[in-house]
């Protein structure tokens, strides 16, 4: 008495609310035992057969395969399937599968050899010895996915419950009228099952293991029990047949009495469930090394004349099944792969079979279909009684019939398993369901909406934000910028300000002065300008008159008193970096310029006297002018050829060029100016990238020491030969011998002669440069080491010894035509 | 060949709107046998005229709405309506009485509100008090149980009575009303009113001959007990559920032992209200009507409730000696309110 009351409370049941008791059906197809029938001659495996993505293809039309070879690789959650027998692949290509949209799918086309050979396979009969994620690696590699019609890969879930679950449910309910599949399957296969069940408990650590079946299969309940024995670790429950207790949530409440909570997992309430087919292809998989390639499917309906349970591999098309059941379509005629109630009908039969396809009922039109019209709903509530859910349908049916999505929503239209049992029990023939499903695509459709719309928003205020940040750093810019102008402004500013004071402080005199020195300098920049620019001939301004206008009218400003930065404009002008655009120009001015400055400086430290300047400056205006122009055309030619070579090297010789006639007249003046205009070509050098000055420049310093005018005269010579030895190796053809030949005179006569001779001769090599341009061959390889100097310094000096060689192989040539 | 597509479910339990009102309507013999037998036969011509305009009048509506006529009367709701209304008035009412009341209810009460399932009260019911308040006296004209008529109409009495306002011996509605003593009668609910506002005492008029009957008034108690076999016979059938009908006379039983414990001199006892006047009609027929009632469970207990109150209200402080019509009504208007704070909790959802 005890016992059976321990037992009662052992075995306790729960209920569902709701539910169903359509007529069963069953015992047209739960008579005869599982057969197998002939296989197609041509297999369609579609490569989707699960809830995921579809593996990737690792065959090709042409191979050979064999029974259980992979198909696709699948990783992840994209389960492999695998070929249902040995065969040729024919063709990869899509082809409509099971689904009530009867759309196509990417399918492998195979054609048998009849001879259906396995392939290797990899038994593993002591499944304890390998490690729980191996044997969850295994199920997923045979390619299971759950054969309840979910068909959500089965490896994913017992990943899911690896930690270990409280409960295993094998659901074995079968409740759907017509569907005699697992039903059978238990009958004729109840050890192979049991098994199952036992590989996934041991995968899952379960703590108990119960085996839900409904009261209507006696026999199963029988053959498991037989199957059994006296094992204690497998529980079978038999529950009353109501529709749809074999729901998975359903299911689980008659079993444990608790409910899966909405949006959770059954893991959260520590339950798993798998169908009892799976549990028997997890046996197959794991024990004897089979991917899943055929499962039990029903054919069922009056419209066949032997309606049974057969063996159908994976891949059979519906029409080879059904002919061999005997099909005789009617009118009107309905093919329905799965149950009554949650089945699709079928649009053509040439759909093969797939994991999750259970059943093909073929009814004929007096046993089902409901032909009566729609009418208006009464609010019985005969649907919210059926619900296993616990919804309103009738409700939901009221608002998605008015477009009230938040309300459908708000009565949780969501938490629908569209198992059809208020359809069914409908006095008006609403089909519910319909409603439902539509509804909730729409609802789909609002959310996908809404998420886009906020993607977008998001987007937008991304870039607001980045435009914000942007504006605000240019103006950080603007600022700096002010600020930076303000303050040379400022100094600007203070200097007009100190010239204002100075003009308001000078005599009559003063300022006459002063602006006759900045009227003569304005011309002599002029001049200067127009020297530049213009041919000796066509200058209408001479600039050694010029600048000597100028120098003395400078002299005579800062005698009258005025500061000296009013007087000397010219230098800040120099400095100004056209030295890139324009060499010559920059050499020029900086050497005029600072030697008329110090002139200028040292006669108002007031050491010499007044008249002495405008004397020392005569002098050195009447030596210099006819010297200042020939350096200021050397300067000029030499720049040309700079500026024609590959952007710049050249302000270099230029320059000491330009000085070193100066410091035949004052050698140590012109020394320093000469360094000082040296260093200014080498800004410009680097500002044009070259590296050629620096080996000229440091020997264009030495001189400054010397104050012999012939050592300085010689020292200047080696240094321009130098540079122009450093020309020659990036240039066109220079006629290096030239220029010592041009300099030695120098040395042993007189400075300015040899200065004037050096200026013909570089003039000579110009021409010969220019004539050198004609023998292209050697100057375009010249030019073509040149051109990539910019870059890397070693590569520059490279090509310049490259052009360096190229050059003294050139002046073998005929084309070097010196006098 | 080209297959048939359809949604699933593809099977059904083959019930029908149109099953389930005839059912109704033949559970509502029983007590339209004891009205027969208690009160002769003028009830079941009310009935006949009632249903031959409500069928002409939908039929007229329907073809203005350009519907398909007869698969929606077939529906049997109109019927329904009708067999409702007819055995709600006095029998030997004026045939206009009935023909206008039925064509309120069909075209104002159902059709304009867009056919069955959209009316929000209950057609019958409004018919029935819009007749009340329009025609007072011939909607109280209500004749003594058969024991205690004086005249017993035949059938074509009641005919003649019905279409021309006197029976074949020239006889008026006043003089059937009398009964054997002299004295008009009325239902026993009209003269335990009408008796304590004339200033007479409950015990007096409790010892009138009208309340002779074992349980209740006599003959009204028969009646309602054959309206009551009808509802058993409703439940048993599943046409109906017991909520609304459970709550109700609860809900009616409970209120009236409350009041007459405490003052047995003016208020009826529970077994009074309980079968007399339209309780158990209203119980089982009227106030289940599913277009017009609650559609959650808990929803409709509270429904029932309500109405078993406000017929308790109404007939022991009301100016109408039988509120049953007049709380349905207002019952209606409270479903909306009802149906929202009452929705079950769903599957996998907590409680909030």
């Amino acid at each position: 008495m005890l016992n059976l009351f321990n037992l009662f409370r052992k075995e306790k049941l729960w209920d569902f609310q709701g539910g169903i008791h359509p007529p069963e059906m069953k015992t047209q197809s739960n008579g005869t035992p599982l057969s197998q029938l002939p296989l197609p001659e041509r297999f369609i495996i579609p490569l989707k057969q699960h809830i995921g993505h579809e593996g990737e293809i690792c065959v090709s039309p042409g191979d050979k395969v064999l029974r259980g070879q992979p198909l696709t690789f699948g990783g992840g959650r994209m389960l492999p399937v695998h070929a249902p027998t040995s065969g040729t692949i024919e063709e990869i290509a899509p082809h409509m599968t099971a689904h009530p949209s009867g759309l196509s799918e990417l399918c492998i086309f195979l054609r048998a050899d009849g001879e259906d050979r396995w392939t290797t396979l990899h038994p593993q009969p002591d499944y304890r010895a390998l490690t729980r994620e191996e044997t969850v690696k295994r199920i997923h590699d045979a390619g299971i996915a759950g054969l309840g019609g979910a068909g959500f890969p089965t490896a994913t879930k017992l990943r899911g419950g690896l930690r270990g679950v409280k409960t295993l449910i094998i659901n074995a309910a079968e409740c759907e009228p017509y569907i005699t599949a697992d039903d059978r399957l238990m009958q004729d296969c109840a050890t192979e099952v049991l098994e199952g069940c036992r590989i996934l408990a041991w995968v899952l650590q379960a703590e108990r293991v119960l085996i839900g079946v409904e009261d209507n299969k006696p026999e199963a309940i029988a053959a498991l029990k037989q199957a059994l024995g006296g094992d204690r670790e497998l529980q079978i429950r038999v529950i009353p047949t109501k529709y749809p207790s074999g729901g998975a949530k359903q299911l689980t409440q008659i079993l444990t009495g608790l409910e899966v909570p909405h949006g959770g997992r059954s893991t959260d309430i520590g339950v798993l469930m798998q169908n009892v087919g799976t549990a028997w292809a997890v046996k197959r998989a794991i024990v004897d090394g089979e991917p899943i390639t055929e499962r039990v499917v029903t054919l069922t309906g009056e419209a066949l004349a032997r309606p049974r349970n057969v063996w159908g591999r994976l891949g059979t098309p519906v029409s080879h099944l059904l002919q061999h059941a005997g099909f005789t379509p009617g009118s009107r005629q309905m093919v329905i792969m799965g149950g009554p109630l949650m089945g699709f009908t079928l649009p053509s039969l040439n759909v093969p079979l797939v994991k999750i396809s259970n059943c093909i009922l073929a009814p004929s039109a007096s046993e089902m279909g409901n032909d009566q019209e729609e009418q208006s709903c009464i609010r019985c509530s005969a649907c919210a009684d059926a619900c296993p859910a616990k919804l309103l349908p009738q409700q939901l049916f009221w608002y998605s019939q008015g477009g009230d999505h938040e309300k459908a929503r708000a009565h949780n239209i969501d938490d629908c398993i569209e198992c059809g049992a208020c359809a069914y029990v409908c006095p008006s023939n609403i089909p519910l369901v319909q409603y439902y499903r539509q509804e909730k695509a729409e609802l789909r459709a609002i959310d996908l909406e809404a998420k886009r719309t906020a993607e977008a928003k998001a987007r937008f205020e991304a870039r607001l934000a980045r435009l914000e940040r942007e504006k605000q750093a240019r103006e950080m810019r603007h600022e700096q910028a002010k600020q930076r102008a303000a303050r040379s402004d400022q100094g600007e500013l203070d200097a007009a300000v100190a010239r204002v004071k100075a003009r308001q402080e000078k005599t009559p005199e003063q300022d006459a002065a002063e602006r006759e020195a900045r009227h003569a300098q304005a011309l002599a920049q002029q001049a200067e300008k127009q020297a530049e620019t213009q041919a000796l001939s066509r200058q209408y301004g001479d600039p050694r008159k010029a600048a000597v206008e100028a120098a003395i009218a400078r002299a005579k400003a800062r005698k009258a008193g005025a500061p000296a930065a009013e007087i000397a404009p010219a230098e800040p002008e120099v400095d100004a970096p056209t030295a890139e655009v324009d060499p010559r120009k920059a050499a020029v001015e900086a050497a005029i310029a600072r030697a008329k400055a110090k002139k200028a400086n040292a006669a108002a430290q007031a050491v010499e006297p007044a008249p002495a300047e405008p004397t020392a400056v005569a002098p050195a205006a009447a030596v210099d002018p006819r010297k200042a122009a020939v350096e200021a055309a050397i300067a000029r030619a030499k720049a040309k050829k700079a500026a024609a070579a590959a952007q710049a090297v050249e302000p270099a010789p230029a320059e000491p060029a330009a000085v070193t006639p100066v410091a035949a007249v004052d050698p140590r003046k012109a020394a320093v100016e000469a360094a000082i205009a040296r260093a200014k070509a080498k800004k410009a050098a680097a500002a044009a990238q070259a590296v050629e000055p620096a080996p000229a420049e440091p020997e264009a310093v030495t001189p400054v020491a010397a104050v012999d005018p012939r050592k300085a005269a010689v020292e200047a010579a080696i240094a321009r030969a130098k540079a122009k030895k450093a020309a020659a190796a990036v240039q066109a053809v220079e006629p290096a011998p030239a220029e010592p030949a041009a300099v030695t005179p120098v040395a042993a006569v007189d400075p300015r002669k040899a200065a004037v001779e050096a200026a013909i001769a570089r003039a000579k090599a110009k021409k010969a440069a220019a004539a050198a341009q004609q023998t292209e061959a050697t100057s375009s390889e010249v030019e073509a080491a040149a051109s990539p100097d910019s870059a890397d310094p070693r590569k520059a000096a490279i090509a310049a010894a490259v052009a360096r060689a190229k050059a003294r192989k050139a002046q073998q040539q005929p084309s070097n035509t010196e006098d | 060949m080209a297959f048939r597509l359809a949604s699933s479910p593809y099977t059904h339990n083959r019930r029908s709107t149109g099953n389930i009102m005839l059912l109704v309507v033949l559970a509502a013999l029983p007590g339209m046998a004891a009205q027969w037998y208690f009160f002769g036969v003028g009830f079941l011509i009310q009935v006949l005229l009632a249903t031959a305009t409500a069928w002409a009048t939908e039929g007229a509506i329907l073809r203005l709405r350009k519907t398909p006529v007869v698969p929606t009367l077939s529906d049997n709701s109109a019927l329904l309506t009708a067999l409702l209304l007819g055995i709600s008035l006095p029998p030997l009412a004026p045939w206009w009485l009935v023909v206008l009341g039925t064509i309120f209810a069909i075209v104002i009460a159902k059709q304009l509100y867009g056919g069955l399932g959209q009316n929000p009260f209950n057609p019958a019911m409004v018919g029935y008090v819009v007749l009340l308040i329009s025609f007072p006296v011939q909607m109280t004209s209500w004749l003594p149980p058969d024991s205690l008529q004086a005249i017993k109409p035949g059938l074509l009495d009641s005919l003649s009575m019905i279409f021309t306002h006197h029976t074949l011996a020239g006889e008026t509605m006043q003089q059937l009303q009398l009964g054997v003593d002299g004295v008009s009668q009325a239902t026993p609910l009209d003269t335990f009113k009408t008796g304590l506002r004339a200033g007479h005492s409950a015990d007096q008029l409790l010892a009138e001959p009208i309340y002779s009957g074992v349980l209740a008034g006599l003959g009204w108690q028969w009646v309602n007990l054959g309206y009551l076999l009808g509802g058993v016979l409703l439940l048993a059938k599943n046409a109906i559920r017991w909520h609304i009908p459970v709550s109700f006379l609860v809900s009616l039983a409970f209120c009236a032992t409350l009041g007459w414990v405490f003052s047995p001199e003016s208020l009826n006892s529970p077994l009074i209200h309980l079968f007399s006047g339209a309780t158990m009609l209203g119980a089982f027929f009227i106030a289940t009507d599913p277009v017009t009632a609650s559609t959650t469970n808990r929803g409709r207990l509270v429904y029932g409730a309500l109405i078993g109150l406000l017929v308790w209200l109404i007939r022991s402080f009301g100016g109408y000696p039988d509120g049953v019509a007049f709380a349905v009504l207002l019952a209606n208007i409270c479903v909306p309110l009802i149906d929202y704070y009452t929705q079950p909790r769903v599957y996998g959802h907590r409680k909030d």
